[in-house]
């Protein structure tokens, strides 16, 4: 298991779900990704697509810079 | 033991993509969506952005209706691929720039890509025969399933009975009794069969969901072309279109010019790629200026600026002119008259 970071600031929805989409398809079962966004949307499209694909969401913060939010990869 | 038999549908968030998929997947075919982002999608965006729309569901819809159906959705950005379809469309533009039955052909080709690669059996889609005027027509819905290649592998459940019966139906994948016939501009048969499903909460775009069918996001888009001579953009291009308001003194530029905080905030994460302006004396909204700018024309962009400030009836008004490598200069500029805007400034 890893831990690894993908910076989606400055994005719009759905471009921060398709970078994650995407990062997720390249990592490990058990795997953690942070993903940090702009768009307040994110906090709400990324939460969909990891409960869609299967994905345990371990956490997502949002403050008035940014969001959050921690994936656990599943297989 | 029996193939599980498999289609991808084409989910745009909307009701029709919903109902389609619902009806396939009522017959036991394992769904799974596709949604390809153009870059001119709705979703999302402008709400993302402008502080009004703060208070609307931040949701994108593709996945909230994959949720909702309780099927994967994969989302594939096609923002390059779709540069072709839009600039060079076979088919025409409708009203506005809005290349649907292109984009409709180029849509169903890449899914028909994705089920190659992925061996799945067949492609859905929400279309309904009449509904459109460009791609969902009678003559037209068997030219865009011919030219995608897709041809006898795409096939559209709520309006399949107004066609020849597909591959899904003719290999027994499908009953064509269960499948639907609807035609025509009239919600109510979706909107029954919603409630029948039981699906309450539904997504009802009043304009589509491409920016290309927006009149005002057309007009900015051509005027973008016209002033570079040519037809190509990038992502940053076609997202600022979105954003502010738009005025062009000259062919060689022409200011953005944030409307609220929400704008502003977003506008400036651009700084960085514009030269920007911004009022120092009075309070004004941030404005990038696109193009190649003189000196002089800098000028006339500070008093617009100036202009839309709340000291527009100043003498003289203080505004900060920025260079995209953070160099900047104060200077004071007497605000613009509106009489001095023609209104063929305004994009």
């Amino acid at each position: 298991m890893s831990e690894y970071k993908l910076d989606a600031s400055g994005l719009l929805c759905p471009m921060p779900v398709i970078k994650t989409q995407d990062r997720v398809e390249e990592l490990e079962h058990g795997d953690i990704l942070e993903v940090i966004c702009t768009d307040p949307g994110a906090l709400n499209d990324v939460g969909a697509w990891c409960r869609i694909n299967g994905h345990k969401l371990l956490d997502a913060k949002q403050d008035d810079v940014q969001v959050v939010i921690k994936i656990e990869v599943m297989r | 033991m029996t193939r599980q038999i498999k289609a991808v549908s084409l989910i745009s968030g909307g009701l029709d993509s919903l109902l389609a998929t619902k009806v396939i997947m009522e017959q036991g075919v394992h769904v799974e969506g596709i949604n390809f982002y153009t870059g001119f999608c709705v979703e999302g965006h402008t709400h993302a952005i402008r502080k009004k729309d703060k208070a609307k569901p931040k949701r994108n819809n593709a996945l909230w209706v994959a949720e909702t159906l309780g099927i994967k959705l994969h989302i594939i950005d096609v923002i390059e691929k779709y540069k072709n379809v839009l600039i060079n469309p076979k088919h025409g533009y409708g009203a506005n720039m809005n290349p649907c039955h292109d984009c409709k052909t180029f849509m169903v080709s890449e899914a028909l890509e994705w089920i190659e690669k992925n061996d799945f059996d067949f492609i859905i889609t929400g279309e309904v025969m009449g509904q459109r005027p460009m791609s969902q027509r009678k003559d037209t819905m068997p030219v865009i399933a011919q030219e995608s290649g897709a041809g006898e592998r795409l096939l559209r459940p709520l309006c399949a009975k107004h066609f020849e019966p597909t591959l899904p139906e003719r290999e027994g994948w499908v009953s064509r009794d269960e499948l639907l016939d609807f035609h025509g501009r009239s919600r109510k048969p979706q909107m029954a069969l919603a409630a029948q499903y039981g699906f309450e909460d539904y997504a009802q775009p009043a304009g589509g969901c491409c920016f290309l069918t927006d009149e005002h996001y057309s007009k900015k888009l051509v005027d973008l072309w016209d002033a570079r001579g040519n037809k190509e953009y990038e992502m940053d291009d076609i997202m600022l279109l979105k954003v502010g308001r738009h005025v062009r003194p000259a062919k060689n530029f022409k200011l953005i010019i944030a409307r609220e905080e929400g704008e502003v905030n977003f506008m400036q994460g651009y700084r960085n790629r514009f030269i920007s302006i911004k009022t120092i004396s009075h309070s004004g909204p941030l404005v990038l200026i696109d193009g190649q700018p003189s000196n002089e024309d800098l000028q006339l962009a500070a008093r617009i600026t100036a202009r839309f400030s709340q000291g527009k009836q100043a003498d003289e008004v203080e505004v900060e002119l920025r260079q995209m490598n953070g160099d900047s200069d104060l200077i004071k500029v007497k605000p613009m008259l509106i009489s001095e805007m023609p209104e063929s400034w305004y994009v």
